[in-house]
């Protein structure tokens, strides 16, 4: 086939604001599907509400737009009625960590086979730049009448201990890098997820494009310092290949997911493709599940009779 | 406070004790039993928001002809406890027997631990009024002078004896047992046939033989026993009959899952809640599914919470699985901003809704009928949805199957209203003929016949209905968004669309409303030509119609008219049904008299009499058959409150 990016875009216009991080990811994302040699209608993004909800539209792929917080069990539904699909779910952070933390969290312990990918700019873009949750403590964005009261959430390090199989970040504006993560947790067996952090221009003026480039932290040359580092071009080993290694390996990632500042680590924290899937875990009950999902029973005959005899409820209930 | 024994051709027997002590499996032993010999059953369950300890009961009543209802008589009472006699000793009708533990007939009775203080109040106040003592034994000469009959037997000694007998020593095991012990002496007492109640423990326990072969020993000497010291002491016999037909024993809570399967539900989703919960644990141990052939199987998946609940269940709806969750009201109210979201992208999902006490948690184990103004407006926004109310437990099982039609067919949620009388009420059926039903998936369009088309998931059509596609489907790529949107799926705020869209959606109630069969809308039972007539819909159904039989052989007359579907509501027909009655008499479970509410907004005509009840306990045909006689003869006032059971 050998679609290209140009394959999945739409013609909606993209309503962002000049410069948002929003572009990057989407841009990512229609790489990411050309390059793994996925067709639209394979592909479900499902997203959430905010400016990052808007991305579902302007990506030519089956769009679910859903509601605040709660992508992921819509996701975690689709998925489950037609395991077949490759699902993407994408939210903000505010619509991931906040309003849908308890989503975040609980779906961590089913590893379902999927991707979701976290807008992370610290502000509630859409609703004029109110704290998000992992805008850190103390810290007054350009919209906020008082400094943030609250400390900020660590995404990775909640994603890790809450179960999921992949967990990893990138950054908006590295569209390469972005792509090439996007690429592989559509390709992890299991639940994955993407920390993409990004700028928000208009409500974010503490972590701007120049902030993460480093521009305030130049070396003697003049040269910015970029405050992102990548794990893999440090020697860093994400992977469990034996369960022994196991907690090891999420503690390193813990340890790498403190670190903020004037050194941000982006690429992959933690992969283990040990862990049984939601997928699996129901094909071990029921063995046709993968080739006759809920999605494709057939239900009933060509005159709509029921398939299904209640016999075995009846044998149950019976009182002759 | 005591009815007289209206029902004659029926036997009432109740077993009360702590939760957790074995009331249930009481109840479906005893229950099974007398499947067994033919009779038909109807059980009532009740029982309080704890795991262990505080008081519940069974009440079955029994007879050779179908029954509906329960009513206010028992005729015999097993109590495992003191407080079992306490709160059910005026249920007992005169000749009717106390099945007690003669150990505990110096227990006094203002000590029972587990009694609330108002509840204790009102047992001092009876004690006083009525000259009874303190101790339970004083409870039981009370019960004498009404002529009750009282069966003292010795539990722990007889236990004591089962145990030596099968070699067990723990004391924990054997009380486990009193249970079937109060069984074998209920059964005794009636006559009834030792092997069929045999058989019935063997089958409770089916899956563990050690268990059953010492409740067998267990009520075999609990049946010896009262056999040789009550002898024919008791006037009430349970008599076997040919049944001559296959016959289930099921509960709401069953038939709504059994109603599911065969609707074609295949994901369920569920955070745990009562009275709900038990549909979809019964459907998980039943995933996969017999079939003629085919690999069909249900998915069970218990989320987070009910937000999560409904918003998987539309996804799985979505990607063209027919799927449901189901809750009570708690986790409707947080489904509200799901079910919105389900109206606005027409998503044909189906909830499952068991109503219970409210609000808040109110009465969370209880009856209660007062969430139907709340189901047919939640959500934000104005957006169709179908909301089908069963009446009986075989309604629940055909209700549950129809709402995947309706919800597909017009593209929008569906609500199937249960209550928790139903829920956990269980009943006596010939098996359900399931031949006849059919399965509609509306305007389902696949692959092929996309092929070179361009698919617009909202396309504007005359009857407002827009072919639907699965998610995933080649050549049918679209987008579904909680915006409003234009055809394809995309957010939109243009005016001119936006009417379009909100009257697309809409309409479909009409044609809905046009479509959907009378019978599925109103049901007509009683005199329809007198000028009395009854309203009601859910659990008091059974109890209205025999109340009216028995009304009828009185010669008073009244239909009744049974309100099934609230969405699209059948205004006309209803309008129809009570223009130019006498007295339309409105029955629910609630305080406000919800339908008789909604009933006079849609057509202008006003109940001119309630009968409400708000104690969380379900309608007895007792009840509705003393309220209605006073509304016929012109003694009621226009609200009567009914107040029966504990």
């Amino acid at each position: 086939m050998g679609l290209k990016p140009s394959d999945f875009k739409t013609d909606v216009f993209a309503d962002w604001c000049p410069g948002c991080g929003d572009y990057g990811i989407m841009n990512g994302l229609q790489m990411a599907f050309a390059e793994l040699g996925l067709e639209p209608h394979q592909i479900v993004l499902v997203s959430g509400i905010g400016c990052s909800g808007k991305e579902a539209h302007n990506v030519k792929c089956y769009g679910v737009h859903t509601l605040h917080g709660r992508t992921l069990p819509f996701a975690m539904g689709i998925k489950v009625a037609n395991p077949n699909l490759e699902v993407v779910a994408i939210g903000g952070d505010g619509d991931g960590l906040g309003i849908g933390a308890g989503h975040f969290v609980n779906a961590g312990r089913r590893d379902i086979d999927m991707t979701y990918i976290i807008h992370n700019n610290g502000v509630y873009g859409l609703t004029k730049g109110q704290a998000s949750p992992t805008l850190r403590l103390g810290v007054k964005t350009k919209s906020l009448p008082r400094a943030n009261i609250n400390e900020a959430v660590n995404p990775i390090a909640l994603a890790l201990i809450s179960g999921y199989t992949f967990v990893a970040r990138s950054y908006a504006y590295d569209v390469r890098h972005l792509k090439d993560t996007i690429k592989a947790a559509v390709q992890h067996k299991g639940l994955a997820f993407i920390d993409c952090l990004q700028p928000c221009p208009t409500y974010n003026n503490v972590n701007t494009k120049d902030w993460y480039a480093g521009e305030d932290r130049k070396d003697a040359s003049g040269k910015p310092q970029s405050r992102l580092y990548k794990l893999e071009e440090a020697s860093f080993d994400p992977t469990v290949r034996d369960w022994n290694e196991d907690f090891k390996k999420k503690v390193a990632a813990l340890e790498k997911a403190q670190e903020w500042g004037d050194r941000i680590p982006i690429g992959i924290f933690y992969k283990n493709t040990l862990e049984p899937t939601f997928q699996e875990r129901f094909s071990k009950r029921i063995p046709f599940y993968m080739t006759t999902p809920p999605a494709k029973q057939k239900l009933c005959d060509d005159k709509g009779y029921s398939h299904v005899n209640l016999q075995a409820f009846v044998d149950d209930l019976k009182t002759s | 406070m005591v009815k007289k024994q209206m029902v004659k051709d029926s036997i009432n027997w109740m077993a009360g004790g702590p939760q957790g002590s074995g009331v249930d499996t009481a109840a479906n032993v005893f229950g099974r039993a007398c499947g067994y010999g033919g009779l038909y059953v109807f059980g009532r369950r009740e029982y309080h928001s704890n795991i262990k300890g505080l008081h519940s009961y069974f009440h079955l009543r029994m007879s050779n002809k179908e029954i509906l209802s329960n009513i206010n008589d028992v005729d015999l009472l097993a109590a495992f406890d003191a407080e079992t006699v306490v709160r059910h000793l005026n249920e007992v009708v005169p000749e009717g027997g106390i099945i007690v533990d003669s150990q505990q007939m110096n227990t006094k009775v203002l000590g029972i631990p587990t009694l609330p203080p108002e509840f204790r109040e009102e047992l001092q106040k009876f004690m006083n009024e009525n000259n009874v003592g303190e101790t339970l034994n004083d409870w039981l000469e009370y019960a004498k002078k009404r002529k009750v009959q009282v069966f003292p037997v010795p539990y722990m000694e007889l236990l004591n004896q089962i145990g030596q007998k099968l070699g067990v020593t723990q004391i924990s095991k054997i009380t486990r047992m009193i249970n079937v012990l109060t069984i074998g002496v209920s059964l005794a007492l009636f006559k009834y046939d030792r092997g069929l109640v045999e058989k019935a423990v063997r089958e409770t326990f089916s899956e563990k033989a050690k268990i059953a072969d010492m409740n067998v020993a267990a009520l075999n000497h609990a049946y010896a026993y009262a056999e040789a010291t009550f002898k024919d002491n008791f006037k009430h016999r349970l008599e076997k009959t040919d049944a001559n037909e296959e016959r289930i024993f099921i509960t709401g809570n069953q038939a709504v899952a059994m109603g599911k399967v065969l609707g074609g539900c295949r994901v369920q989703t569920y955070y745990p809640i009562t009275p709900a919960a038990d549909e979809s644990e019964y459907l998980e141990a039943h995933e996969i599914l017999k079939t003629s052939g085919e690999d069909e199987a249900i998915i069970v998946v218990q989320t987070e919470d009910e937000i999560a609940a409904i918003n998987s269940a539309s996804g799985a709806a979505l990607a063209g699985a027919r799927a449901a969750t189901s809750t009570s009201g708690p986790g409707f109210s947080l489904m509200a901003e799901g079910l919105s979201w389900a109206g606005n992208n027409e998503v044909p999902v189906v909830i499952t809704y068991y109503q219970r006490g409210a609000p808040a948690t109110g009465l969370p184990t209880r009856n209660g009928q007062a969430d139907l103004r709340f189901v047919m407006h939640a959500g934000h926004g104005e957006f169709p949805r179908i909301i089908l109310a069963s009446g009986d437990i075989r309604e629940c099982f055909y209700d549950a199957a129809k709402v995947f039609n309706l919800a597909e067919k017009y593209q929008m949620p569906a609500i199937h209203l249960m209550d928790k009388a139903m829920a956990n009420c269980s009943q006596t059926y010939p098996v359900f003929d399931y031949s006849k039903f059919k399965i509609d998936r509306g305007q389902l369009l696949g692959e092929k016949d996309l092929e070179g088309k361009e698919y617009r998931r909202f396309s504007f059509t005359e009857n407002g209905i827009s072919p639907r596609v699965p998610l995933g489907t080649k050549n049918g790529v679209h987008w579904y968004t909680g915006d409003e949107h234009n055809e394809t799926g995309h957010i939109s705020e243009e005016p001119k669309n936006r009417v379009m869209m909100t009257e697309k959606r809409m309409k479909k109630l009409e044609l809905a409303e046009k479509e959907i069969p009378v019978e599925d809308k109103l049901a007509f039972f009683g005199d329809q030509g007198s000028e009395n007539i009854v309203v009601s819909w859910g659990s008091p159904k059974g109890a209205i119609i025999e109340a009216l039989r028995l009304l009828k052989a009185e010669g008073l007359s009244a239909g009744f008219m049974q309100v099934r579907l609230m969405s699209p509501f059948p205004a006309d027909l209803i309008g129809k049904a009570l223009a130019g009655k006498k007295r339309v008499i409105n029955v629910e479970d609630n305080y406000c008299g919800q339908l008789g509410e909604v009933i006079k907004e849609k057509t202008g005509i006003a109940p001119n009499y309630h009968i409400l009840k708000y104690t969380g306990r379900p309608m007895t045909t007792t009840e509705v058959y003393d309220a209605l006689k006073l509304i016929l003869t012109d003694k009621a006032s226009k609200r009567q409150v009914l107040m029966y059971g504990s």
